[in-house]
């Protein structure tokens, strides 16, 4: 069962006391030797695996090897055939021959190596996947655990401290009540501030057509009629 | 983080315009109370685990609930939860929180930003369920 479901099975029954483990202490050891057995397990196919495809590349070089020396007795054999020697020339296919038969039983050997690489990367992944799972998992008994000691904590503080026990209903009264206060503050601070600059009382002259008024075009062209005529 | 580095960088720090005040509570598991200039009402509880970094805010106690609204507001929570950034809604004990979790690598700067944010959320879900509350 993951642990998920053991919370909420907890969580269901209800009748838990607070602080009470989700999951006992050997629940968690469990999780903790599942995560270091799949750590060894990790180590150890990794260690493999560094050693099978160090033999692989090993083996690929000597193929590659056999492969030149093919190429170049068969190069051998075609000379002394034009020198027509042919005892030479099949001695040296003999040796050819032998080279070929080496490679190919090194095909054999290169396929196990390629199919043990295949299967310690696979225990690799399947290891890391086991860590990682367990982890996540231990994580969370972890965290239900710390968030129920936490609210003790909170709760035996917030019990002392009767002004942080108040309701939600006071407690957003009072914070209406602070907004309220600010947004006064700001319309006496602009209210205020009208008043210092004048701004009040040019709005209002400003309002009834009175004091200074910026020129427009309409006006100068009027003047310029005026002029004209 | 340590909480109590924690405590001593926020003492000093302010985040868009708000500054912190903090103390460590006493107990087995350490938690940082956390309050948000002109967030009083809302304290921040800080806890740390292996992984992550816990930030709560207590909304409501179950009790101080309308009768028979609590599948109505089970669900207009569950439909904020998405919406509202970087905080969740949630039920400890016997009460309605708002929180958010960090990873235990954030940066300073990441968890301010969390605390501001939470506050923020904390005090917006309080007047958003005001309709709730007996």
């Amino acid at each position: 069962m993951s642990i998920l479901s053991k919370i909420f099975t907890a969580f269901k029954g209800g009748a838990r006391e607070v602080g009470e483990a989700i999951v006992d202490a050997n629940g968690i050891r469990i999780f903790e030797q599942e995560i270091a057995d799949a750590q060894n397990a990790l180590q150890s196919a990794k260690k493999n695996l560094t050693e099978v495809m160090a033999k692989e590349m090993q083996t690929k070089r000597k193929q590659s090897a056999l492969s030149e020396s093919i190429a170049e007795h068969e190069g051998y054999a075609t000379q002394a055939l034009e020198k027509g020697d042919e005892a030479l020339a099949l001695e040296i296919a003999e040796k050819i021959a032998v080279f070929e038969n080496e490679k190919v039983e090194l095909d054999e050997v290169l396929a196990t190596y390629s199919n043990s690489v295949a299967q310690l990367k696979a225990q690799v992944k399947e290891a890391e996947k086991t860590i990682k799972e367990n982890q996540r998992q231990l994580s969370m008994v972890k965290t239900t655990e710390s968030v129920q000691k936490a609210t003790m904590a909170v709760n035996s503080t917030l019990a002392s401290n009767n002004s942080s026990m108040s309701s939600a209903k006071a407690s957003l009264e009072r914070i209406k009540q602070r907004q309220a206060d600010r947004a006064d503050q700001l319309t006496a601070a602009k209210a205020l501030e009208n008043e210092e600059t004048g701004g009040d009382l040019k709005a209002k002259m400003a309002a009834a057509g009175i004091g200074e008024s910026k020129s427009k075009g309409s006006d100068i062209l009027e003047r310029l009629k005026a002029k004209k005529g | 983080m340590d909480l109590q580095e924690l405590s001593i960088k926020l003492a000093a720090h302010v985040h868009e315009g708000m500054g912190f005040e903090s103390y460590l509570l006493p107990g087995e598991q350490p938690v940082l109370q956390i309050v948000v200039e002109g967030f009083n009402e809302m304290p921040i509880f800080v806890t740390v685990t292996d992984e992550q970094m816990l930030c709560i805010s207590y909304l409501f106690d179950v009790k101080e609930l309308k009768e028979g609204v609590t599948g109505q507001l089970n669900e207009t929570l569950l439909k904020l939860n998405v919406p509202m950034p970087l905080s969740s809604f949630a039920i400890i004990d016997d009460k309605y929180s708002i929180f958010g979790s960090l990873s235990v690598n954030s940066s300073f700067e990441d968890i301010a930003h969390e605390l501001v944010t939470l506050a923020d959320n904390a005090v917006d879900a309080l007047e958003t369920l005001e309709e709730y509350l007996a």
